[in-house]
């Protein structure tokens, strides 16, 4: 237990410290990828909530990314080319970004949640995914922000004492975020409300004839979840300052559920872990071949014959 | 006596077959109520009625004189009325005492609370201790559930339904796969419990049924054809025929 904790902590300072070293050292490729690994981390951490513990397999994770993101360009866009100065959205400001991100998100979980959860096994994984398909429809026919060919963030969000165009600012930002989201799900997990969202997830039955309304907690998890990863998306707006459509596309879901079940569901860090292999391996197996989709499928395959706890279950070790 | 639930003419088909039909009974409060039938006599789609799990097709369930036959399940459990299952029912994943102390925390209004670790929760894990030393599990309270015995879990199963403060105890099968002496422990347990909660229990488990039962109601084809006594029932020459068989 204490070995493990040790480990964990020691793993979320080494992600937190090494990408600024190899900055210094002139290797800014490094915590570009970095940033990148962090801020899907805490997608991944937010659907791992819900996926992991819950129960609930959304395949349409990446589209609150992708409404976070837009939460950021269409004010940024509208600040610089007008429209929409009488709702106060014609801004770069992140203290107005940010919460509009989280709140687009929590009412898109809400609404489409309350839908989704009627729903069980697979048709909860295809209405997820429905609905993240019709968002990204959605984006494709809004001419005003590029349609498919994207946005372009000029400006990022403007946040007091942080300058996100710092890379090393906007680093520290995404990483301190991580840190948050992990606890947060930590906590939640942990409290009354966790235990009934674990209990309905293990039987559901049960839980009901309990006296729990399991149906309103799985939504209440699911709209936290939606919430945490728009504000995952906010921050890769700002990563990346080009957005389109594309990173609500369903393969996009399906990589943060590659990310989760990789490194373990419903382990505190696997999301983390499975995050970072991700990123490192596709970007090493891509240096090294066109056809790096093959080995990357090859060990997902592996990984969830012969670890069944994931990445984090094989360095357990221990059945529990 | 006023009765604690009425049930009052219910029916419920599935397809052709009437696995309920025009079935009324009423459980005094504080009796252990068994139902004793033949295989596929409808027991336990007549518990799935009573706890909300199923909808009724015509007729009436009421607790305490309020009508709950549409109540969902969660809301029934919120008025008192917890079920056991006859396939044990229990989130394997969680520990022996996390299960208990769900139950607790039902109890205690919504669970929407996302601050406070539910295990550091010490009136919680401390009644939940209580009652799994009351069903002899004390020693158990920390295996995770999957690890324990069938009998063990049967045991739970009656932790959970105390835990719950269920004022109507809907035991399915409590013996269902115990063997002898087990059923003798399940039998003691349920003979400890008595009269502090009303119990309508479903059993094949003749010995147990003539052992606990204030009144036993007899079910055939869905039907009630009679309720009384143990005495009185081991002398109906109708359910002589129909199920204990002649002798």
């Amino acid at each position: 237990m204490t070995r493990k904790t040790l480990l964990s902590v020691g793993f979320i300072l080494a992600l937190g410290i090494l990408p600024p070293i190899f900055y210094w050292t002139g290797n800014a490729f490094w915590l570009d990828l970095a940033t990148r690994l962090v801020i899907l981390a805490i997608a991944a951490t937010s659907l791992n909530l819900i996926l992991g513990y819950g129960g609930m397999v959304s395949f349409g994770h990446a589209a609150y990314m992708g409404l976070g993101a837009y939460a950021v360009g269409i004010p940024a866009h509208h600040w610089l080319y007008g429209g929409l100065e009488a709702w106060g959205l014609a801004t770069t400001s992140g203290l107005v970004q940010i919460p509009l991100a989280v709140a687009v998100t929590a009412i898109f979980a809400l609404l489409t949640g309350a839908i989704c959860l009627r729903t069980r096994g697979v048709y909860f994984i295809m209405i997820t995914m429905a609905f993240a398909q019709m968002v990204y429809y959605l984006i494709v026919s809004i001419e005003e922000y590029g349609g498919d060919d994207g946005l372009v963030i000029d400006t990022r969000s403007e946040l007091p004492g942080l300058d996100l165009d710092n890379p090393l600012q906007l680093f520290g930002l995404a990483w301190v975020s991580l840190v948050a989201a992990i606890l947060i799900v930590r906590m939640v997990i942990n409290s009354r409300f966790g235990m009934v969202i674990q209990g309905a997830k293990g039987n559901d039955e049960r839980m009901r004839t309990l006296g729990f309304n399991t149906y309103v907690y799985r939504l209440v998890a699911y709209v936290i979840s939606g919430a945490m990863a728009g504000y995952a998306g906010a921050l890769l707006g700002n990563f990346t300052t080009f957005i389109s459509p594309e990173m609500m596309d369903w393969s996009r879901s399906g990589e943060l559920m590659f990310m989760v079940i990789l490194g373990g569901v419903a382990t505190t860090l696997g999301p983390v872990v499975g995050a970072t292999v991700f990123i490192v391996l596709e970007e090493v197996l891509s240096d090294l071949t066109l056809y790096w989709h093959l080995p990357f499928g090859l060990l997902l395959i592996a990984v969830v014959l012969f670890g069944r706890g994931g990445l984090i279950g094989l360095l357990n070790g221990r059945d529990q | 006596m006023s009765a604690l639930l009425k049930i009052d003419g219910l029916n419920k088909s599935f397809g052709g077959i009437k696995a309920t039909d025009d079935l009324s009974l009423e459980v005094a409060p504080g009796e252990i109520h068994a139902i004793i039938g033949p295989n596929g006599a409808g027991k336990t789609t007549l518990i799935s009625q009573l706890s909300g799990m199923a909808k009724p097709d015509t007729g009436r369930i009421l607790f305490k004189g309020r009508d709950i036959t549409g109540q969902p399940a969660h809301k029934r459990a919120g008025l008192g009325i917890t079920r056991s299952f006859q396939i044990t029912s229990l989130v394997m994943e969680l520990s022996v005492l996390d299960n208990i102390a769900l139950s607790l925390q039902a109890r205690e209004g919504h669970s929407f609370r996302f601050l406070k670790p539910a295990r550091k929760v010490t009136h919680l894990r401390e009644a939940g201790r209580a009652l799994l030393a009351r069903v002899g599990l004390e020693g158990k309270a920390d295996m995770p559930t999957k690890a324990l015995s069938h009998g063990e879990h049967r045991r739970m199963e009656v932790a959970i339904a105390l835990g719950a403060g269920a004022e109507l105890m809907l035991l399915d099968e409590p013996m269902a796969g115990l063997g002898f002496e087990e059923s003798r422990d399940m039998v003691a347990l349920l003979t400890g419990i008595k009269g502090q909660h009303t119990i309508l229990l479903i059993e094949h488990d003749m010995d147990a049924v003539f052992a606990l039962a204030d009144r036993i109601s007899v079910l055939v084809y869905g039907h009630i054809i009679a309720t009384g006594t143990p005495e009185e029932i081991r002398a109906n020459a109708a359910v002589q025929h129909a199920y204990l068989g002649e002798e």
